[in-house]
Order: C-alpha cells, then sequence, then structure tokens
C-alpha cells in the first residue's frame, strides 16, 4: 500500500516552502501537475440473445483502496420520455472515469430524445450506436475515459448489443465484458456464449475435432452466466462488489433489478 | 481518495514516476492552479431519518503550517442546503461568490422555489466538470447536504475531476479513511437511515470530529456542524470538542523520547 498515490512534497521538487522552488528548468518533457482522470473500478457486462438483451454492472465507486459509495448506477436508460426515460429502449452501460461516463451519457441521452423531438420516431439501436462512435471520436484527443457498452433491439427484434474502445472503434458482438474485471468475465463469457474451446463430444480427435456452434441463448440461461460472471469476479477483484444491477430489454421494454453481491 | 489534499488529481508516482516541477518558475501569465496552497482537511456528513449533519473543522493550513484558525468552511447556501469544503480555500472563496452570485439571479427570477440540494450538487458538479476539463481544476473536494426536491434528506460529493457519488455518510479527505468506516458501523446503507435520529446523528458526527482530531495531524479541535432538516438550518461555527481522552497516547511506542 506503501506506493499508492504518496501525497508527500515530492522529491527534488519544491516543497511547501517557496525558497526551495528550483531556479533552473529541468531539461526533458514538461509534465502537467494536474491529471484529469481518475479510475472508478468496477466492471460491466452485456449478453444479447434471438430476442432480448441483458446488460449488467455492479454499483461500487471506488478511489484508490477506498470505497466511494455502494450504490453508483453504471447502466442508464437512454431516450424515452423525461428525466427518468419512461418507455426507453436503448441501455448504455459505461465503465471506467465515473465522470467522463456521466457526461457522456447525458450528452447522448439529449441527442436521442432530440432526435425523437426532430423526427416523430424514436431513434434505432443502430443509429444510436453510430451515433455514440462519433461522440466519443470527436473527443479522440481528449478521450472519454470510458468502455461503453450499448444495448437494445434492433429494426428485426433481435437482440443488438455493441461495445466500444475509449476513441469510438466499435464493433456488434454476442457478449461483451467490460471494466475492472473484463479479463476475469470475458474468458467465461467465450466459453460459455460462443462456445469457443468446446466440441461435440466424440466427433474424433485432432483436425477432425468439430467445434461446437454456438446457438442464442435462452433468456433464463443468460441471467444465470451473468450472476456466475459477477459472484465470481467479486471473489477475486476488490474494486467489484456490493450490488449487481440488471438491465433486460425485450419487445415488452426495460426491465431493471437489483441484487446484493458480497460487500467485502 | 488520498487524505492529502496536494496529491489530487496528481499522476500517480508508482504509475507515473515522480513528478516533475518544472512548471512551477515559468513566469507566463495566466496560470492555472498545479496544487493548492492553503487548504483545509476533512468535511464529514451523515442522513438521518429527518436530514443531514455536516461537520469540518476551522482551520486553514499553510502546508504542515496551521495558518488561519477561524475559517468557516461551511457555506449554508439556502434554509436547505449546505456546502462543505475540502481542499484548497482560495478556490473555496471563489466558489463562495458565484454561489452569491447564483443566489442573487435565482431570487431575482420569478421561479415559486428555491434551489435544493439536488439541484445545487449538479450545478456544482458541473462547474467541477468544465474546470478541470479546462485543465484549470477548482482544487476543491465537496460535500452537498440538504433536502432534495421531496423534502428527503440529500447528500452528495463532487471532486476536482468532476466526479460525483452519494452515500448516507461521506467524508472527504483523511476522513474518507477514518471517519467512514465509524459511520458505516451505525448507517450501513440507505434503509439504515431511517433507524437514524438527530441525536444519534450529531453524536456520530461529533465522535469522528474527535477522531480525525486525534489522528490528523491538520486539524483542530475547533469547528463547524450544521444540521439541515425540513424546519431550517442550524449552523454552529465555533464548536469545540469535548471529553477528549488523550489516555490512549500513552501507550503508543515506537515514537518520540521512549526508550523500551
Amino acid at each position: 500500500m506503501a506506493a499508492v498515490f504518496s501525497g508527500a512534497p515530492p522529491q527534488g521538487g519544491p516543497g511547501y516552502s517557496f525558497s526551495q522552488t528550483p531556479k533552473a528548468a529541468p531539461s526533458g518533457e514538461r509534465q502537467h501537475g494536474f491529471y484529469p482522470y481518475t479510475d472508478n473500478g468496477g466492471s460491466t457486462l452485456g449478453i444479447s440473445g434471438a430476442t432480448f438483451t441483458i446488460l449488467a454492472g455492479d454499483t461500487r465507486s471506488t478511489s484508490g483502496y477506498n470505497i466511494n459509495t455502494r450504490c453508483a448506477p453504471k447502466l442508464f436508460k437512454i431516450g424515452g420520455e423525461g428525466p427518468d426515460n419512461k418507455g426507453a429502449r436503448i441501455v448504455l452501460s459505461v465503465v471506467g472515469f465515473a465522470a467522463d461516463g456521466e457526461a457522456l451519457k447525458e450528452r447522448l441521452d439529449t441527442i436521442v430524445k432530440m432526435y425523437k423531438y426532430q423526427h416523430g420516431k424514436p431513434m434505432s439501436v443502430s443509429a444510436c450506436a453510430q451515433r455514440l462512435s462519433h461522440i466519443l471520436y470527436n473527443k479522440r484527443f481528449f478521450p472519454y475515459y470510458v468502455h461503453a457498452i450499448l444495448g437494445g433491439l434492433d429494426e428485426d427484434g433481435k437482440g443488438a448489443l455493441y461495445s466500444y474502445d475509449p476513441v469510438g472503434s466499435y464493433e456488434r458482438e454476442q457478449c461483451r465484458a467490460a471494466g475492472a474485471a473484463a479479463s476475469l468475465i470475458m474468458p467465461f463469457l467465450d466459453n460459455q456464449v460462443n462456445f469457443k474451446n468446446q466440441h461435440v463430444p466424440g466427433s474424433g480427435t485432432g483436425h477432425e475435432l468439430q467445434a461446437r456452434v454456438a446457438v442464442p441463448l435462452p433468456q433464463p440461461a443468460v441471467e444465470g452466466l451473468v450472476r456466475d460472471a459477477f459472484t465470481s469476479a467479486v471473489e477475486r477483484h476488490i474494486e467489484v462488489g456490493d450490488e449487481l444491477q440488471m438491465m433486460i430489454i425485450t419487445r415488452d421494454g426495460v426491465e431493471e433489478t437489483y441484487t446484493p453481491l458480497k460487500k467485502d | 481518495m488520498n487524505h492529502l489534499p496536494q496529491a489530487w488529481g496528481r499522476p500517480r508516482d508508482d504509475v507515473y514516476g515522480a513528478y516533475d516541477p518544472s512548471h512551477f518558475q515559468n513566469a507566463a501569465p495566466n496560470q492555472h492552479t498545479q496544487s493548492p496552497i492553503v487548504t483545509g482537511t476533512s468535511v464529514v456528513a451523515a442522513k438521518f431519518k429527518d436530514g443531514v449533519v455536516i461537520a469540518a473543522d476551522n482551520l486553514a493550513s499553510y502546508g504542515s503550517l496551521a495558518r488561519f484558525t477561524d475559517v468557516k468552511r461551511l457555506r449554508k447556501f439556502n434554509d436547505e442546503v449546505v456546502v462543505g469544503f475540502g481542499g484548497d480555500v482560495s478556490d473555496m472563496q471563489y466558489l463562495d461568490r458565484l454561489l452569491n452570485s447564483l443566489d442573487i439571479r435565482e431570487n431575482y427570477s420569478n421561479t415559486e422555489s428555491s434551489l435544493n440540494a439536488k439541484n445545487l450538487h449538479t450545478y456544482l458538479s458541473k462547474v467541477m466538470y468544465k474546470r478541470r476539463s479546462d485543465f484549470n481544476p477548482l482544487w476543491n473536494h465537496l460535500l452537498i447536504a440538504g433536502l432534495d426536491g421531496d423534502a428527503k434528506p440529500f447528500l452528495a460529493s463532487a471532486d476536482l475531476l468532476g466526479t460525483t457519488f452519494s452515500s448516507p455518510t461521506l467524508a472527504t479527505g483523511f476522513g474518507a479513511h477514518l471517519a467512514q468506516p465509524i459511520m458505516r458501523r451505525t448507517i450501513p446503507d440507505e434503509a439504515a437511515v431511517q433507524n437514524v435520529s438527530k441525536d444519534d446523528a450529531i453524536s456520530l458526527v461529533k465522535e469522528c470530529m474527535k477522531v480525525l482530531f486525534y489522528r490528523d495531524a491538520r486539524s483542530m479541535d475547533k469547528y463547524s456542524i450544521a444540521i439541515i432538516t425540513k424546519a431550517g438550518v442550524e449552523l454552529t461555527e465555533d464548536e469545540r470538542l469535548e471529553n477528549q481522552s488523550w489516555a490512549f497516547a500513552e501507550s503508543i511506542r515506537g515514537y518520540g523520547t521512549q526508550v523500551n
């Protein structure tokens, strides 16, 4: 714990007394005293099925080894009516620097609401997904330090899930984990959702071996995977825990649930 | 959050290497705050069933020097909001003037209701986020305590990066390490707030101020405390720590002049 945030006056730099201020400028690159980012921890994940999309995230917010709060949602409804986003059909999850996440959410939400106001119809998920990419890329040189996942239903009513990097590269996927425990959850999802490293029993050995074909999973199975992913991540990552926030998007709307996770 | 405001917002030494202070003597006009100078330490606050208690001591430190001993770090905004300031004192005074002008503007406009704690928190967090995005941060960690639009207790924080969060108990700086665990013991979650009376919350916060005075070297035994309920704001700015017991100091070994 020793090296984390040593708040003492910097070694070799000016202390609290002005007379210690160095007289000559050190050579090399100039470093700013203010770093505008921080990591608020936490993890999110999304899985899309044939008729639904599930997004999930824990509600812990951290800075360093401190827990800021046990209830800071990372999943936001986008669009719909009013400040409560009534009737929204798109969900955004953001993990990374929470202040940027909040700013990103607010920009996207305003855009989607303005779209409906101007065009008289709700924005499609694919359009919203591309717009989100543009918002992120527009700040390419001072990025929103977040990993975003956008979920909804596409024009055919199938589950749609888009994942982003902080500068706007995006892709439609079946499943994606992001945030602090992404490296713990993503391999589990590869195996259980896309059936990676699974083979048809008795199909032979070596090159004969046939990979098990991935099919969209039923909703109860996916809910089970999400819970398993998070209970496991909580065991092995200190920045994940407290509560599991889930949003299930179906043709009937968005259902939001909170279930307890370990608080240690 | 680290308990030393000097470290707030800085790149972590263990990740980015030691801090390069070369910009300090660049006598260019229009310098941005690169580090806080005169600082206030922790602010602690806790919700109870009809309101919020918030406290901060009256000390403004210049590094390790206890420079100003009568600085009020709790600011009453109106009859339902109090803001507590940790970090740089000049930035606090700037925010104070900003809130003054906001209050005047609001009172001249013909809206029926005044700004509540939730409104003020949104406003302040946007100010903080804008300033950090301009690389010209206000070096503070704020707690906003009061009542929300439904007259329910409201407590939330905003810091120099624009990060915001809300919790039944909050503490900035050193208090995040020392006071938060004590307060979470009685108020672990939002549901527990209903079982906490005004007197419970006041004694809890006062206990935290005492622990902080014992262990935080940049703290003082004179502090301000405010209680916000539907009845209004009770703000006391010259409270003194009571029932101090330094008996524990006898048992501390390894520092000072003892030989064993």
